[in-house]
């Protein structure tokens, strides 16, 4: 029997503004199985996003729901989660909101590595509005702010990730569904800061300017840049060029979460332990 | 009602009064001269079961504060000029959304990066309305040590009782000065707390922006099992996005109109020497630490023979309108002390229709002496 997703949709909100074969309804499918695998009930659950195309997923799922101000998904998020550390937050947000405008949240939530799950939909350029050049849009690919060709250099997410001390490191795309929820499952189960860089399509705004006029051209375009990370590792550096790895990329269990670091601040201030000093932490510099 | 001393400075007493207010969250980012307040609360915030976080930016300070208020709780940030600047945007979102919380602003010297140690009263026209679009924003100005206390406790209460965010303007001079504060004491406080409405009934029938035209949101706290939807676009009774033409106009109107049609519930001004002023002594019109030395050159004036009496607003926004007009109509000399250029004076122009008001201005840093209060006086009037 099909998967009923009726439950955890608002299905007064549908059908959705996302255009025909968009991937951010697969993404948001894959979201909603990997949280009913958690067993996380509809009210422990709070799904903060941003703005753009990937703004409007607060809307349709039936969860404490947010939608923020353009890039600042994570700030929010971290004023939620650090005031309720037993409830699950789940950040959505696209590459304009997590890389360009909202760079700085991104990098500050990887390092404090808060337990919020951070799904970034990445679909390489500003959809909603009009195919305006993003951190993540290819060098040379046409945008309507770069007509000639955009000189940009491309930005990897899940290299600043990991570079900003995410414990949990993931890229997926929306071309393997089931693949993905798998993924979502694992770092959901992660206690940390959890960041899904899920690759997906905009043939709308990115491909009908780039050679690729349909959904199936652009996930085409999608399957031969990404592969899994056990064959990608096994290429020459340069045979790497031009993919990007997939699966999980980093878990760091010992990493210690913040809401958990948190609690030992407030047992300090209350004398309910000695205070914190460097010997708490195997790094020290 | 018996009171307690305090000896401490404002932003410390700002701090105090948000734990005694029952603040369980602050988010901010170190800004001069505000972050004694933050000092103060990494400290006093767990040690009460909660959370105080230094943030990447100003931006993301306020954006952390309105997630946790957004949760139900009560939360606070603080800065100065330039981080208002930055926090703007997501005030807007507060205001639209409808989420109550606490913004102190320390005033320091603009614009930009300005005098960051020094005194200031600049950001008057920009509490008024921080961020682009129509609403109505409640600011609150302390002019003294006591009200840098008790006027962090009644935003609190302002802030659930209107559902917006509350910006108490200090400054410099308030700040960082040290001396004696005589506050209620902390049963009376606690009594005085009026937390925000929440709605009890069946899930189903709970509208969370479905209210009359003149009342706020009822926004009940997250995790209880009314599941809703925040957004700073344009919404509809139950907080998703609308286009719809009726409910656009209903729902930017009900946010004018919920302020404005409860007035009495927030209007404050202190009348100091004002009983005895006839048409021809001297009104003087000032507010926040200008007042203190305006008080005191309103007593040597009198000394000298000459009647003087202050009309010092505490809400400045939305402004005591009827007062100005009532003392303005009455007395025909009028000077305002602003330590800004006229920020106020043109309001008080406005209500009052007079374009004859005398001005003392300052904009070097520095506060205004009584002295040379009294010497503006004895020069134009």
């Amino acid at each position: 029997m099909a998967y009923n997703y009726n439950k955890f949709l608002r299905m007064e909100k549908m059908p959705t503004l996302w255009c025909w074969g968009c991937g951010d309804g697969v993404i948001l499918k894959a979201v909603i199985r990997a949280i009913e695998k958690m067993g996380w009930t509809q009210d422990e659950v709070c799904v903060v996003s941003g703005i753009g195309c990937s703004g409007r997923f607060s809307s349709y799922v039936d969860f404490n729901t947010v939608h923020t101000t353009h890039g600042r998904t994570l700030a929010y998020a971290t004023g939620i989660k650090l005031a309720n550390p037993d409830k699950h937050v789940i950040c959505v947000a696209g590459d304009g909101d997590a890389l360009a405008i909202g760079g700085n949240h991104t990098i500050h939530a990887c390092r404090r590595n808060i337990n919020i799950n951070f799904v970034l939909i990445n679909n390489f350029i500003y959809g909603l509005t009009n195919s305006q050049t993003s951190p993540t849009t290819p060098q040379g690919m046409w945008t309507v702010t770069q007509k000639a060709g955009n000189i940009d250099p491309t930005f990897d997410a899940c290299e600043l990730a990991i570079a900003s001390g995410a414990s949990f490191v993931a890229r997926e795309t929306m071309i393997e569904p089931k693949k993905l929820e798998k993924t979502l499952v694992k770092g959901f189960e992660h206690n940390g800061f959890s960041f899904f860089d899920i690759m997906s399509n905009c043939h709308i705004n990115l491909g009908r300017k780039n050679k690729m006029l349909g959904a199936t051209e652009n996930l085409d375009w999608i399957d031969t840049i990404t592969m899994p990370k056990i064959k990608y590792d096994k290429l020459e550096t340069k045979e790497q060029l031009n993919l990007f790895p997939t699966g999980v990329l980093k878990q760091d269990t010992k990493a210690r979460e913040y809401c958990d670091m948190y609690q030992e601040i407030k047992d300090a201030h209350q004398g309910k332990r000695a205070k914190i000093t460097q010997d708490d932490f195997s790094k020290k510099i | 009602m018996s009171k307690r001393e305090i000896i401490s400075t404002g932003n410390e007493l700002n701090a105090i009064a948000a734990i005694d207010a029952g603040c369980e969250f602050f988010g901010g980012y170190p800004l001069t001269p505000s972050s004694e307040i933050m000092h103060v609360l990494s400290d006093l915030l767990p040690k009460a079961g909660g959370a105080c976080i230094q943030m990447e930016d100003e931006i993301a300070g306020i954006c952390c504060v309105i997630g946790a208020a957004m949760s139900g709780k009560r939360a606070m940030t603080a800065t100065s000029g330039p981080g208002m600047s930055l926090k703007a945007e997501n005030l807007g979102l507060a205001q639209m959304a409808e989420v109550p919380l606490v913004c102190i602003n320390v005033m320091r010297g603009g614009p930009s990066t300005g005098l960051p140690t020094r005194v200031s009263q600049g950001d008057i026209l920009q509490a008024k309305n921080p961020s682009h679009g129509d609403y109505k924003s409640i600011t609150l100005c302390a002019g003294n040590l006591e009200e840098c206390y008790t006027e962090v406790i009644r935003a609190f209460n302002l802030a659930d009782r209107f559902m917006q965010p509350i910006i108490v303007l200090t400054d410099e001079t308030l700040g960082h000065m040290h001396g004696k504060a005589v506050v209620p004491q902390i049963d009376e406080v606690k009594k005085g707390i009026v937390p925000r409405k929440v709605f009890t009934g069946d899930p189903k029938d709970y509208f969370p922006y479905g209210c009359e035209q003149d009342e706020p949101a009822t926004l009940n706290p997250m995790f209880t099992g009314y599941r809703y939807h925040f957004t700073g676009l344009h919404h509809d009774k139950n907080g998703f996005p609308t286009e719809e033409i009726e409910t656009c106009r209903k729902l930017i109107e009900r946010l004018d109109h919920k302020v404005e049609a409860h007035r009495p519930e927030f209007e404050l001004n202190e009348e100091f020497m004002l009983d005895d002023l006839g048409q021809n002594d001297v009104l003087i019109i000032a507010y926040g630490s200008v007042s203190l030395s305006a008080k005191e050159a309103i007593r040597d004036l009198r000394k000298q023979g000459i009647k003087a009496g202050l009309f010092r607003p505490i809400t400045l926004w939305p402004s005591p309108a009827d007062k100005i007009k009532h003392y303005t109509d009455k007395i025909k000399n009028v000077l305002c002390v602003e330590l800004n250029i006229r920020q106020y004076t043109e309001e008080i122009e406005r209500v009052s229709g007079r374009q004859d008001l005398q001005g003392l201005y300052k904009v070097n840093g520095r506060p205004i002496a009584p002295i040379e209060i009294i010497n503006k006086v004895k020069e134009v009037f």
